[in-house]
């Protein structure tokens, strides 16, 4: 086991190179509903439970799956009403399960990109060939689905090995929301590829302020405001990025939507300075624009550190 | 079943306190202290600069912000990893907009890493303190003195190493053994924010010379408050200046006094928390009958 993951060079967030978004944007704002499916009786893995009670967990298996069949729906209806696009983080599986919400997110141009086969299948203990069958199932099955080639990634409930950011690079992806160390995009360190860390905070997460923060609909609407008049007035010095992510089993709720359309309603207001885009977009003009220029700037400043992600310096 | 006799046995039963590290003192009893120009209130903040690794052995307990999941817990590594880049700057921004002094706790395995960091908080004048080694390098009882001595001395060693001479120890988790207090004071340790036994700063007695404890608040600690506790921004600051303004109410009776409190910088250094980390500061600032002073600045005033 390492101390570090070493995915990234430390780089302090003071005086780096300007980035700047298309149409000389501040801030780059992105919204990724999880569409996710839990299964009813899960297979155990032995590092972690598929539900935290005894399956089947009637409770918490069919407010997902409200999620799926009324949350979802609300969701896509008022982020139409503001013109904002969804990134979505899937389980891959659900294509087989419900297309009909694929075809919907489909009509709308909306990006997917890979959040597993199933919510309740964890990267834990996989060995090589199991996780890369698990990505290059996520690739097939959404291509022929959507017709898109997914260049996003975020692992199933959060769950790594040491080798998932290296895949990421060999199946060329173009970022990974895995990471949440920082409010700018940064190149990680992978042998092969050109991985984006994306921004997608936790911090603002609706499963972590609904539920461990504990937080009332109106106060998660009020911390994602100052979140992003924050996040804008530092875009002016150099652009940031801003996520919310979203389940919609959560924020769909009829005692919660209203509330957070406050939210949306405040961030589409600032549309002049605000590029509002998908994950891949923004990716793909990092990508483009920055990388160089970021890794050129962690080189003169003397941090960039030897090694790749969980290879010690002296292996590398 | 019953217990061994002497469990009814008191050898420490009389006046004052269990211990001679320090003698009793109610609050009463105490000589006011005065502060420059008549200020009543040396706030001193805090801002802890931790290591919070992939792997820790979670003995003799998980330091607050240790990792939760199974390894690699990478999400609440680069959550923790966003107060070293990001959230930091944004405290220093803001301490400055301020003209405010604050210590800044550093674990000694952070010198080299983020020495961007370490160098910015130099530039701002502040006060460096040592952290102990890393969050999971925890002083406790069960270490044997000659092992603890050992990590003090690392820890010297790597702020020697890194060109600083630090005067104030904080203890990783603010966790001591019995021999934590000596083996600091013989490592040139004068100052320690482990104790918070007064609203003003205590000499405690070692072994090796002099140590003044400064008080900072466990019950307003920020991380307690808004990630453990799930406490609003507008509760937390709202505290901070009810501490104000009770310790200014209380001045004229009881002389100057002093408010430490923490801003953690993957807590107070989210976007969304930094309106009420200026509103805070600002009271501070603004306030006639406030300083802001580092451990050793208000060691100094006090003495």
């Amino acid at each position: 086991m390492h101390a570090e993951p070493n995915l990234y060079d430390y780089w302090p967030y003071r005086d780096r190179p300007k980035v700047v978004w298309p149409g000389g944007k501040k801030l780059a704002f992105w919204i990724a509903p999880n569409i996710e499916f839990y299964e009813f009786n899960p297979p155990k893995n032995p590092l972690r439970p598929g539900w935290p009670r005894p399956a089947p967990d009637v409770v918490g298996y069919s407010q997902r799956d409200w999620g799926n069949r009324v949350g979802h729906w609300r969701l896509m209806e008022l982020m139409d009403k503001y013109g904002m696009r969804g990134s979505i983080s899937l389980s891959t599986a659900l294509i087989d399960h419900h297309p009909e919400i694929i075809e919907a997110c489909v009509a709308r141009n909306w990006e997917f990109f890979s959040h597993g086969i199933y919510n309740t299948r964890y990267s834990y203990e996989m060995d090589e060939a199991q996780e890369r069958a698990m990505i290059e199932d996520s690739i097939r099955t959404i291509q022929a689905a959507t017709g898109q080639r997914i260049r996003g990634y975020l692992a199933p409930a959060l769950t790594h090995t040491e080798r998932t950011f290296e895949l990421l690079g060999e199946y060329d992806f173009w970022y990974s929301c895995d990471l949440f160390q920082d409010d700018q995009p940064q190149p990680l360190k992978t042998r092969q590829g050109k991985v984006v860390s994306m921004p997608y905070s936790l911090e603002v997460n609706d499963v972590i302020t609904y539920g461990a923060l504990a937080m009332d609909p109106w106060r998660y609407a009020d911390i994602l405001k100052r979140h992003f008049d924050q996040l804008l007035e530092e875009g002016a010095t150099s652009g940031t990025v801003m996520c919310i992510p979203l389940h919609a089993y959560l924020v769909g709720q009829s005692h919660r939507i209203r509330p957070f359309e406050a939210a949306l309603k405040h961030i589409a207001d600032h549309a002049d300075d605000v590029w509002i885009a998908t994950a891949a977009e923004i990716a793909g003009h990092y990508r483009e624009a920055h990388w160089d220029g970021t890794l050129g700037d962690i080189r003169r400043r003397g941090l960039e550190r030897p090694g790749f992600g969980f290879a010690a310096e002296e292996e590398a | 079943m019953a217990l061994p006799p002497d469990y009814l046995e008191y050898p420490l039963r009389r006046y004052g306190m269990d211990q001679d590290r320090y003698a009793w003192r109610p609050a009463g009893a105490r000589e006011p202290l005065a502060w420059a120009d008549g200020r009543r209130v040396a706030a001193m903040i805090v801002v802890p600069i931790e290591f919070h690794m992939l792997n820790p052995t979670g003995k003799p307990f998980k330091s607050p912000g240790a990792m939760v999941t199974p390894y690699p817990d990478l999400r609440h590594f680069t959550t923790r990893d966003y107060g070293l880049r990001v959230g930091a700057f944004r405290l220093l921004d803001a301490l400055k907009a301020r003209g405010l002094k604050a210590t800044f706790p550093v674990n000694a395995v952070l010198l080299d890493r983020v020495r961007p960091l370490v160098d910015a908080i130099l530039a701002d004048g502040h006060e460096i303190a040592a952290y102990g080694w890393d969050t999971d390098h925890i002083h406790w009882s069960g270490m044997e003195v000659a092992d603890e001595r050992a990590v003090v001395a690392r820890v010297r060693a790597a702020f020697d190493a890194a060109g600083l001479k630090p005067r104030t120890w904080m203890s990783p988790a603010r966790q001591q053994s019995f021999a934590t207090l000596d083996l600091i004071a013989e490592a040139g340790f004068d100052i320690c924010l482990d104790w918070e036994q007064d609203t003003v700063p205590v000499a405690i007695r070692t072994d090796s010379g002099a140590m003044t404890a400064v008080p900072l608040s466990n019950e307003l600690d920020d991380r307690t408050l808004l990630s453990d506790r799930r406490q609003d921004e507008r509760v937390w600051a709202a505290q901070i200046g009810e501490a104000v303004a009770c310790l200014k109410d209380e001045g004229e009776r009881c002389g100057g006094q002093v408010l430490g409190f923490t801003l953690t910088p993957y807590v107070a250094g989210q976007p969304f928390r930094m309106w009420a980390v200026r509103e805070i500061l600002a009271g501070l600032a603004d306030d006639a009958s406030v300083w802001a002073g580092t451990a050793a600045e208000i060691v100094d005033a006090a003495a």
